[in-house]
Formats: C-alpha cells, structure tokens, sequence
C-alpha cells in the first residue's frame, strides 16, 4: 500500500507539492501560534484555559482550511491533467495508475497541508497543557510556548535550507528573524 | 502450445513514469521477463517506445494488461518469436 502511494505519488510529482505545502501551512500554523501567545502575553493575566481554547479554536481553523482548500484545488489540477494526458494518449485512463494518482493525491496533499499545522500547533501549546496538567516549567506556560513557537520556525527554516541546498542554519535564523519581528509588532501594540 | 519467446511492441506512454520506471513496473509484476525499452519519440505529453519483452514464455495478455495500467498503451506488435521446439530439440 505506502508503495503503491509511493509509486502515485512519483507518477505526479506529488511529493514536491506535499513537502511545499508542509511548509508554507506549517509556517502558517506556527506564526499564528506566535501571534496568539504574544498577544496573551502581552495582555497579561488570562486563564491558561482560555488561552488553551483559543489556541485551539485557530490551530482547527487552519487544518479545516489546509484539508479543504488543498483538496480542492489539487483534485481539480489532476482531473485537468488527467484529460489532456488521455487526450493525448487517446484512451481512458480512469483504471489505470494516473485515474488512481488523480483520485489519492489530493487526499494525501490535502492530509500534509491540514495537518502540517495542526502538529505545529499542538507542539507549541505543550506548555499551556503542561502548565494545566500543575507540571512546573523553566519558565511561565505562554513564555515556554513563544518559545516553542520560535523552535518550530526555525526548524521548518532549516529543513528548507537542506531541501534548497543552502547552508541550515542561515535559513533557520532568516525565519527567527521573521518570527521575532512578529513577536516584536504584536508587543510594541500591546503595550 | 506454442511460447512467445520475443515480442517486441510500439507502445505510446505518458512521460511518467520514465522509461526506467515504467520497465521496472513490468518486470517487477512479471517475474522471469527482460524488458528493454528504448524511447524513439518525444512529445509535449508523451513518448513513443520500442518495449522488448523476453523470457522463456511471455506472458502477452498479463503484460498488455500491466502496460494499460501504467497509462500506456500497445499501438502495434513490430515484431514477434515463437517457438514450439520442445527444450531438447532447441538445444
């Protein structure tokens, strides 16, 4: 079966698509995270609950948009695909590999694109559950998750450096930049 | 009963898979077979390729069947051996 996929996923260069969107929705999920902690931090004084909730209510927010835009503009390039290639081969190829890849690999991509932030999300909400669950952290839960957000940002900046061919670690700190920026306008209008 | 031997068929494929792929697609579904296939032709979609199958009886019909799953298809046979010399005779 994950050959099969595999093999599917080959045929329409779905990898390349699948490992774009883990990127750009990951980016997505971790900087409203940063967005949503920084602006709980600078607010000060809120529930971990509520801030639980809301962190929450987003990181849902984007997987139900990643899963459903995704799948609906990839069926739509595949099917697309799919009748120029039959129209140049002049045959049906409904049962055939490609009819299968036009049918699997929107599912796939759309299953990277929603869950890449959601994953992110939940990584970076570890501290509020932690904090809740009463397990002591180094420092308070929405610091501990700002922390948290910056990791996965660089991260997802170096795992794009290695994919690019450019040196990791000057692609993860061009993300922190952009991270901390982030973190530097929401604080500069909260305060 | 006769045994395909050698069949050596004109075949319209997609560029995916590649012709590597879309050799080792076949052989890996059909055991005991040598696949060469060599791309004569290339356009915006598709390529043109001369697919050699050989093996001690060609499986024609499974293959046939194999290369229409790959989004391929089978426009002529170009050329064909058979045989029907039991193992001893041939040798």
């Amino acid at each position: 079966m994950i050959a099969q996929l595999r093999f599917l996923l080959q045929l329409t260069h779905g990898h390349r698509i699948a490992r774009r969107y883990f990127v750009t929705n990951g980016f997505d999920g971790a900087l409203t995270m940063l967005g949503l902690t920084t602006g709980f931090y600078s607010a000060g004084q809120v529930a971990t609950s509520v801030v639980i909730s809301a962190c929450l209510g987003g990181a849902i927010a984007l997987t139900v948009s990643g899963l459903s835009s995704a799948y609906v503009s990839e069926s739509a390039e595949r099917e697309k695909e799919l009748k120029e290639l039959e129209q140049a081969v002049a045959a049906d190829l409904q049962n055939t590999a490609h009819g299968q890849a036009a049918r699997w690999v929107p599912i796939l991509i759309a299953s990277v694109n929603g869950l890449a932030p959601l994953l992110i999300a939940l990584f970076i909400m570890l501290p509020l559950w932690l904090s809740q669950a009463g397990i002591a952290l180094p420092l308070t839960a929405l610091e501990c998750s700002m922390v948290l957000a910056f990791v996965a940002l660089f991260l997802l900046g170096a795992f794009l450096g290695t994919v690019s061919g450019r040196f990791w670690l000057w692609s993860g700190l061009r993300t922190l930049v952009v991270a901390a920026l982030t973190a530097a306008v929401i604080l500069a209008f909260g305060a | 009963m006769p045994a395909i031997k050698r069949v050596v068929l004109d075949v319209l494929k997609p560029h995916q898979p590649n012709a590597l792929e879309f050799a080792m697609a076949i052989a890996d579904r059909h055991g005991g077979c040598r696949i060469t296939v060599t791309v004569s032709e290339i356009d915006e979609k598709t390529e043109t390729t001369v697919t050699t199958i050989e093996s001690e009886d060609v499986p024609y019909a499974a293959i046939v069947e194999t290369i229409r799953e790959l989004g391929a298809s089978v426009h002529s046979i170009d050329e064909v051996e058979v045989s029907s010399m039991a193992p001893a005779d041939a040798r």
